[in-house]
């Protein structure tokens, strides 16, 4: 890995998504307005201030996979990914150059979320807003290594936007938000604790309940970090210079 | 380097799919000189310089390029490839794309300034690609080879569509650097781009008809151009063949 080169695709690729105005505005309104529709939907119930913190976590992962899987596919589509690897551009500057931009723009998203929440919608966490912040990011920032690593397996737009409902919605109804993750039947309870979306709720719902909650938040969070690592190597590995 | 071969390709195989597209196929590309490859479409032409900068899959046969094994991580930003359809992003402004791929392989805003002038790419540099023209992308992503200053530029079909006035000037650019000591692969479909090559390989079905200059691809077939050789070519392999049986 070169971190010239690494950070050189960074910029080009936040260049890519400061041009596209329309997208920049989604990717900072949704969650919002995803936010307020939850808060309205469970007025005047407890509901809200205990999945809130949840989805604050699950909205960045849902969304960077999806814009990060169209991005890399349409990087191979227009014939620049063949390019990329036919010069100096190591595979891993290519992934971490792609994580790095969409976490400063994860970053961007997770602040305007979480204040939207708090702010606008009066969602109450016991523990410090920050924490609530760190993690949304690195929720975002998996959902960027884990898009990365799927479109490694698509090759039409088609297949790229079905590995959303394949690769997402799984880790969701497993990720202890609909029946708690305890209370699955054993196998499912088992499968659960080796996916990263369980690891991002249960942080999430530590902060929404414990006025100091790092003892349980860290491990979680260590967790996350390994897999998101995890993926992007397993994304560099799976690219290949030579093709048929 | 002058007098060397910039590319030496010994019994390359090449399967796509199962099929046999490049049935070992032997050839040695000089250095300094710009080298036309030639053929109809579906002929190789672009399989063979995947092969060249090593990012094609071979099924056999050795591929040289400056000394070293195509591909290899030394080479990387010491070739320049141009793929027929520009690999640019289109949602980038040109001067961006140029930069970018300039950066890669080293190179600041004075190669980028240089590289958009060579293609008369100046005037629109803060445009994106996606405004531009079909002729004006392809020069986009010409004009990102050339900022890295590659030893080998390796050009598919780099001026299909573009008018007369600008291809003159590209073939005059292949000449001045290859008089600067690069060496180009720049390939073609048609064939009265011949004349301008100093070298010129003929290809059809994977295999080499002809490795020669203009000139003696002329005084060899008795045709008066590029296209009517190519046909005398034809005909006598087919003959050739003929007789085989």
């Amino acid at each position: 890995m070169n971190p010239r080169l690494t950070l050189l695709t960074a910029s080009r690729v936040l260049q890519q998504i400061r041009a596209d105005r329309r997208t920049v505005a989604l990717l900072l309104i949704v969650p919002c307005v995803l936010m307020g529709l939850l808060a309205w939907v469970f007025q005047d119930t407890p509901v809200f201030d205990q999945v809130g913190p949840a989805l604050l976590g699950v909205f960045p992962f849902v969304v960077m996979f999806i814009v990060t899987s169209i991005a890399t596919l349409r990087e191979r589509t227009s014939g620049t990914l063949e390019r990329l690897l036919a010069g100096p551009l190591g595979k891993a500057d290519l992934m971490f150059g792609y994580a790095i931009a969409f976490g400063l723009v994860a970053i961007i998203q997770a602040l305007v979320a979480t204040a939207f929440a708090i702010y606008v919608c009066d969602l109450d966490v016991a523990g410090p807003v920050w924490v609530l912040v760190v993690i949304a990011v690195l929720d975002a920032v998996l959902g960027t290594a884990l898009g990365l690593l799927a479109s490694a397996f698509a090759h039409t737009e088609f297949q790229a936007v079905q590995f959303m409902p394949a690769f997402i919605l799984p880790q969701f109804l497993l990720c202890g938000l609909l029946v708690a993750r305890d209370r699955l039947p054993d196998v499912l309870s088992t499968t659960s604790d080796f996916l990263p979306l369980s690891y991002a709720v249960d942080a999430m719902s530590a902060v929404a309940s414990q006025v100091e909650p790092l003892g349980d938040v860290g491990p979680d969070l260590g967790i996350i970090a390994a897999w998101v690592v995890a993926a992007l190597v397993l994304g560099a590995l799976t690219l290949r210079r030579r093709t048929d | 380097m002058m007098n060397t071969a910039a590319i030496v390709i010994d019994d390359l195989l090449v399967r796509r799919g199962g099929v046999v597209v490049i049935p070992g196929l032997r050839v040695c590309v000089p250095a300094g000189q710009v080298v036309g490859l030639l053929g109809p479409s579906g002929s190789g032409k672009s399989t063979l310089m995947r092969a060249v900068v090593g990012v094609q899959k071979i099924a056999g046969g050795t591929v040289t390029v400056l000394g070293q094994v195509a591909g290899s991580p030394a080479l990387r930003s010491r070739v320049g490839y141009v793929t027929q359809s520009p690999s640019v992003y289109a949602d980038l402004t040109v001067r961006a794309n140029v930069a970018y791929f300039a950066g890669l392989v080293g190179q600041g805003s004075d190669a980028v300034d240089k590289a958009l002038a060579e293609v008369d790419l100046s005037a629109v540099a803060d445009r994106k690609v996606e405004r531009l023209s079909g002729g004006q992308r392809s020069r986009v992503s010409l004009a990102a080879a050339l900022a890295g200053d590659p030893e080998l530029l390796v050009l598919d079909e780099p001026t299909v569509g573009l008018d007369p006035v600008l291809r003159r000037d590209l073939w005059n650019l292949f000449h001045r650097l290859a008089g600067a000591g690069r060496s180009l692969l720049v390939s073609s479909h048609v064939m009265d781009e011949a004349t301008r090559c100093d070298r010129l390989l003929l290809m059809r079905d994977g295999s080499l008809l002809s490795d020669s200059t203009p000139d003696e691809l002329l005084a060899r077939t008795g045709a008066l151009d590029a296209e009517a050789a190519f046909l005398h070519l034809i005909d006598t392999a087919a003959d050739t063949a003929e007789e085989v049986v």
